[in-house]
């Protein structure tokens, strides 16, 4: 579980994230929404250590990031997985090789151990037959695959994942998203995506962050989400035609 | 103050490739792979342009020692003196820069495009160490390339002289003529010197830069605009340093 208390933070004068207070839960896929430019990347970065909120509390299972020195920071980063947006897939090392690269890097397993454990992961997202390839040589919902392998290859309790099915047709977003949603329930993970896809929204949305200019504006679940009286989410959720359609029928 | 903030990143920036080193076992492949990206793969070129300035430094001092009363034992002393002293040291880094710290600085600024920096900051590895630090070491046998400039640069002035019809004897006599053993040190410091910033410079660049694919194109340009510049005025210092 993730604790967020009152997080500001701040570019050239400019609070990007503005008191934002909420919860993530464990075990459930937790979605942070909002348009570009609302402060979800940055928010996202906060969390994952890349930048430091200029006041309030991140709070990871307890532990508060006011309390931990750098030691404790880069352990807990060891605790996290993380997919980008664009996969970030090390273009020179074949598939078995990026889902390896955090265990050799980080564990003290011998080459052998390291091996299975990234082929059990590969196997998991259902990529045996690519392990030799290079990234270059996948397509974008594979390349997406071995990101989620190689951020869950170290069993993290932290996963976090920025829009995870941008650039990719919507039948392969909505297979990476409930692949994220098994992994999560599976491993028990904190999983928090980041995504302005309404498709994943209604589909694995167990616990959704709405931003607007920063600030957090609803929090609810999918189910929630449609019935809300909320004025500014009804336009995010139902800003194209067909979904305003939908809501006719709903 | 800009230019502060920035010689203030570029040294945090070499002491940290210092700092919370990856696996030793990691860091030799990285190491070796370097050498051979930066060092090996570079000797054919140096080769190449060492033979034929060689070969043109003794024609130009050919040309200019047109008097009967001058010994042609000078044009091998003039080869070795400015291939020793200044080509194959300052004029190779120059073009090392554009060969080698082009390399470094697209290399590193495309994985920060493409976010794969930050994943090595998630996972917990020090970028810098992993991705700087490498380079370093590896350059630190750039000296074995300059030597290697030098012998073909002097070669090459030898072939030159051979077809212009020089005694050889004259030629070899020339390049042991007055030989000072400083002269060789002081160009072996200027390209340890030259080796540290080929491989920090350009890496500075990569890893500060910001933006997408065309930044990477323009961020290797700057690399070796600064890169040259550092070259020339670390050169001008030492050798106030050390000759004058």
């Amino acid at each position: 579980m993730i604790e967020l208390k009152n997080l500001i933070k701040t570019f050239g004068g400019d609070k990007i994230v503005n008191n934002v207070s909420t919860t993530f839960v464990k075990g459930k896929t937790n979605l942070i929404i909002g348009q570009s430019g609302s402060g979800k990347t940055v928010l996202l970065k906060c969390l994952l250590g890349l930048h430091i909120p200029d006041s309030g509390e991140i709070i990871y299972d307890g532990v508060s990031n006011k309390n931990m020195n750098d030691n404790s920071k880069t352990l807990l980063r060891r605790e996290m997985g993380m997919v980008f947006q664009g996969s970030a897939l090390f273009d020179s090392m074949t598939v078995i090789e990026n889902v390896m690269f955090p265990l050799s890097m980080l564990s003290d397993k011998n080459d052998e151990e390291i091996r299975q454990k990234a082929e059990m992961a590969i196997k998991r997202v259902e990529l045996d037959k690519a392990y030799d390839k290079l990234p270059s040589e996948l397509s974008g919902g594979m390349q997406k695959r071995v990101a989620i392998a190689r951020a869950i290859v170290m069993n993290p309790k932290y996963l976090f994942c920025d829009e995870p099915n941008s650039g990719l047709d919507p039948r392969t977003s909505i297979i990476i998203d409930k692949l994220i949603q098994e992994i999560t329930k599976e491993f028990n993970i904190t999983t928090i995506i980041n995504s302005h896809d309404m498709n994943s929204v209604m589909e694995i949305g167990e616990k959704i962050l709405f931003l607007v200019d920063g600030e957090k504006d609803w929090e609810g679940t999918n189910k929630e989400i449609f019935k809300t009286d909320n004025q500014s989410i009804s336009d995010f959720v139902y800003s194209s035609k067909l979904l305003k359609k939908v809501r006719k029928f709903l | 103050m800009f230019y502060l903030n920035d010689i203030g990143k570029y040294f945090i920036m070499i002491k940290m490739s210092f700092f919370k080193p990856s696996k030793w076992k990691i860091l030799k492949k990285l190491i070796f792979k370097e050498i051979n990206d930066l060092i090996i793969e570079s000797i054919p070129i140096v080769a190449i342009l060492s033979f034929f300035i060689g070969a043109v430094i003794s024609i130009q001092t050919a040309m200019n020692l047109s008097n009967p009363f001058l010994s042609k034992s000078l044009i091998g002393f003039a080869t070795r003196q400015s291939v020793i002293l200044e080509f194959a040291p300052t004029f190779m880094s120059i073009i090392m820069a554009g060969k080698v710290g082009s390399y470094i600085t697209s290399s590193i600024g495309t994985m920060r495009v493409t976010e794969q920096i930050d994943a090595l900051e998630v996972m917990g590895i020090n970028p810098l160490n992993y991705l700087v630090f490498p380079k370093i070491i590896a350059l630190l046998f750039y000296p074995f390339v300059i030597t290697i400039s030098m012998f073909v640069a002097i070669f090459g002035g030898f072939f030159a002289m051979t077809f212009a019809g020089v005694p050889s004897e004259a030629y070899i006599s020339g390049i042991q003529m007055d030989f000072e053993s400083y002269h060789i040190i002081y160009a072996y410091i200027k390209t340890f010197l030259f080796a540290i910033i080929l491989a920090t410079v350009p890496s500075y660049h990569g890893f500060y830069m910001t933006g997408g694919a065309l930044e990477v194109g323009k961020a290797s340009t700057l690399s070796f605009v600064w890169t040259s510049i550092i070259i020339i005025v670390v050169n001008f210092i030492i050798t106030q340093l050390l000759l004058s």
